[in-house]
């Protein structure tokens, strides 16, 4: 885990404001700022693949399978673009 | 052993360049320090060195350049004078925020405009707060011996702020003088091997450099860089202990020249400083008690030890090669008389304005300071502080 | 390998990271993410990325997006920072300062940071020929700062600097073409490409780049729903209608020689790409069909020629 933040002193600052923890903005969760949100049908879902790549918050995780999960409603931020693509209404907005 | 030679200005940073074998030197030409590049070339060319040279296509690219591989982890070099540092500018702030130390060289000429390709200090004094260490050089040797010093205080792990070494446009960078080198292996073991502690090109801790740092840390991260400035004054003085044990040539702070009595001090920096000693020389012969107190480190600001130099003086003039433009005074000025009041100096101080855009200062002029000192401390006044020295005009 | 998109996404872990602060829907991560899952899991990669949206969204201190190596420095100077990051690998692997794996050098830069202020730097950088790609994100206009003109903005274009008034009816001159600025350059790889479908030409272009010696560059048009003023879902729809238009070619031109990759059976009418943007909206006021004419005309006069040149290379 990241240990900085606005309340840590000067002293406990990385220098230059280098950071060396690197993909550590996962721990920066950006689920509440959706204001719809979507829902993944599995039934309806034939793994198609087109709705994956296109979420701009690598917000669909996609498992070794091949397949993919439930949304990371962590990092969703409701933009609509995967269901949008779904050719199947595998993904409904709410 | 050293080595005697005679070499110019820029032949010597050159040659101080290549016995530090950099990683990257990136550079851009720009008159009077061209020559450092097209010397560095043909080392490269011809094998000399190890280092990548990257013939940028400007100098803001050649400190970008700079900055992209001293983050990588190796070492960086450049060299540049007057309107390439002010294209560099953005870059120079960012160079010192990120913490690398980058080393440049720096052939002092005045900027435009309007156009002018000769000395003065406007360039290196339009980046006195951009959070660099600034070394300022009276000839080939100190421009050599500051470089060589320069990676060892810039790479301390309590300072890791960029450092440049000035010296005088034509005046020192193109006049062949007598110089000491030091033998390559010395300054290979003297200067160190670079080991970074977070660098970009370890695959094994990738790191992110050059953050949007918001209100909540930019105030902290700027302290933290004021602190490592503050910390390399120590070790300015720790670096040069250990060179002059090794080379016998003597640095600190700043060289007193005569001032263990002297009533009328001119306070200066770069080659000036040379004529400034040769007039009080001359004067001393005639029993006036003049005495120079050349800067060498003018950032980290001495300011303490400045104000202690000229407690004993009768009255004190800064010369500075560069206009202040602000109904002042020059930058110089303005930093030693805020030393002096700080440190509770009270001794009569006046500014003299000179040497723009390579106007030459002789030791005439210098002796019209010598002679407006005495002047002042009989009279105990200083009318007009700010002045000028061979400045045309009517009145 | 034949290209398959499902194994890319499930074996290649991203390297641009979730808990970014880009907009909701925004096209720049996509292109961002699947560029850099083009490089071999193994491999070591610094990125550079120029000041813009990006860059402000992907690492707010104390947080990065990137799982690599990462530097910014500023707006102009991608293309230099990147070139120095560059010649210190060459410099420290030739004297055995670095061991481990094989690093890549990938700068990105928005329209504004490439075509407009950054061009210099990014013409030196590829000159010199250093084994880096740029890839470009292309937004049409400085969408940091709010939607000003750039020199990527298209013509008629609204935007807060070339605003549609009632005597100048928005963005007066044309778009600069920057790849066959940087084809000019006579680099051995550059190619136009964008989002669409499985994301194939995508993949593969950036492979190619990342995976051919020396400097190359990608132009790759980035949609952003809040500066083109079409409903955030529909991301992938205004690919499909820049590709079908024929307004955004996919092209790639490999030591000067071009190959138009995508030619559609029957070309969109240019009104179907500029139809769902608020920034075109004033161009289908009546009175207005002119610029919509002249529009399309510049559609076709480029499609044209780079058909020309397709088979002028051939």
């Amino acid at each position: 885990m990241t240990d900085i933040n606005a309340k840590t002193p000067m002293d406990k600052l990385t220098e230059g404001g280098t950071i060396y923890t690197s993909g550590n903005a996962r721990e920066f969760k950006t689920g509440d700022w959706r204001s719809t949100k979507p829902i993944y049908l599995k039934d309806k879902c034939k793994q198609c693949g087109l709705c994956f790549p296109v979420c701009p918050d690598n917000a669909i995780p996609v498992n070794k399978e091949q397949k993919r999960e439930d949304f990371d409603y962590d990092y969703c931020k409701g933009c609509g673009v995967c269901a949008k693509v779904c050719p199947f209404n595998a993904i409904t907005m709410e | 052993m050293s080595i005697r030679e005679r070499l110019s200005g820029n032949e010597a940073a050159a040659i101080a360049m290549k016995q530090i074998n950099p990683d990257v030197v990136a550079a851009f030409p720009i008159t009077p320090s061209t020559e450092i590049p097209q010397y560095f070339s043909t080392f490269v060319s011809n094998g000399a060195v190890d280092t990548e040279f990257v013939a940028v296509e400007s100098e803001h690219s050649a400190m970008s350049a700079c900055i992209g591989a001293e983050a990588a982890g190796g070492r960086a070099m450049t060299a540049t004078s007057a309107n390439g540092l002010s294209l560099m500018w953005e870059m120079i702030y960012i160079a010192s925020s990120l913490r690398l130390p980058i080393v440049m060289s720096l052939v002092n000429r005045a900027v435009s405009g309007p156009l002018n390709i000769h000395n003065d200090h406007s360039d290196a004094m339009g980046v006195r707060d951009a959070g660099w260490v600034m070394l300022f050089s009276e000839n080939n040797q100190e421009a050599y011996d500051n470089l060589l010093m320069a990676h060892r205080i810039a790479e301390n792990s309590n300072v890791r702020l960029p450092l440049m070494v000035c010296q005088d446009g034509f005046i020192t960078s193109h006049s062949i003088e007598n110089i000491e080198l030091e033998e390559d292996e010395f300054v290979k073991k003297f200067v160190g091997t670079y080991k970074p502690e977070h660098y970009l090109l370890n695959d094994k801790e990738p790191i992110a450099v050059g953050p949007l740092d918001l209100q909540a840390y930019l105030f902290e991260h700027k302290a933290q860089q004021a602190e490592a400035m503050k910390n390399a004054k120590k070790v300015i003085l720790e670096v040069a202990e250990e060179f002059e044990k090794a080379t016998g040539r003597k640095y600190s702070f700043f060289e007193e020249y005569r001032m263990e009595d002297a009533e009328y001090v001119i306070v200066c920096m770069n080659s000036t400083a040379g004529t400034a000693k040769y007039t009080a020389d001359l004067l001393r012969n005639k029993g006036v008690k003049a005495g120079v107190l050349k800067i060498r480190v003018f950032r980290p600001f001495p300011a303490e030890e400045i104000a202690k130099s000229l407690t004993k003086a009768k009255a004190v003039a800064v010369l500075d090669k560069a206009d202040g433009l602000n109904a002042v005074g020059g930058p110089l000025f303005t930093d030693v008389t805020s030393a002096m009041y700080v440190n509770d100096v009270k001794v009569p101080t006046v500014n003299y304005i000179y040497g723009i855009g390579g106007r030459d200062t002789k030791a005439d002029d210098i002796e019209k300071v010598y002679n407006d000192l005495a002047e002042i401390a009989k009279s105990g006044k200083v009318e007009n502080p700010y002045r000028y020295l061979g400045l045309r005009r009517d009145k | 390998m034949a290209y398959n998109l499902k194994e890319v996404v499930a074996n290649k872990p991203a390297r641009f990271t979730a808990g970014h602060r880009m907009c909701a829907g925004c096209g720049a991560p996509v292109v961002g993410r699947m560029v850099l899952r083009a490089l071999k899991e193994d491999d070591h990669a610094v990125i550079c990325n120029a000041t813009g949206c990006m860059e402000v969204s992907t690492f707010i201190y104390p947080y990065t997006a990137w799982t690599d190596s990462f530097i910014h420095t500023a707006f102009e100077n991608a293309g230099a920072t990147l070139s120095g990051v560059e010649a210190a690998y060459r410099a420290m692997k030739r004297q055995n300062k670095l061991s481990g794996k094989d690093t890549k050098f990938i700068a990105f830069g928005g329209d504004g940071g490439t075509y407009d202020i950054g061009l210099q730097s990014l013409s030196g950088a590829m000159e010199r020929g250093h084994d880096m790609v740029y890839v470009c994100y292309d937004n049409g206009a400085y969408m940091n700062t709010g939607i000003q003109r750039s020199s990527a903005t298209p013509r008629f274009a609204d935007t807060t600097t070339s605003p549609a008034g009632k005597v100048i009816p928005g963005k007066m001159q044309s778009r600069k073409d920057l790849a066959q600025v940087m084809a000019a350059h006579h680099l051995p790889y550059v190619a136009q490409t964008i989002a669409v479908n499985n994301f194939k030409d995508l993949y593969e272009k950036s492979e190619k780049a990342i995976y051919t010696e020396g400097p190359c560059f990608l132009n790759v048009l980035a949609p952003c729903p809040r500066g083109w003023g079409y409903a955030t879902e529909d991301l992938m729809q205004i690919n499909k209608l820049a590709v079908e238009t024929c307004y955004w070619p996919l092209y790639e031109v490999i030591n000067g020689k071009y190959i138009v990759n995508y030619k559609p059976a029957k070309k969109l009418p240019i009104e179907e790409f500029l139809k769902p943007q608020k920034r075109f909206k004033h161009m289908f006021k009546p009175g207005n069909e002119w610029m919509i004419e002249e529009f399309q005309k510049e559609v076709d006069n480029r499609w044209e020629e780079l058909l020309k040149l397709e088979e002028a290379t051939k």
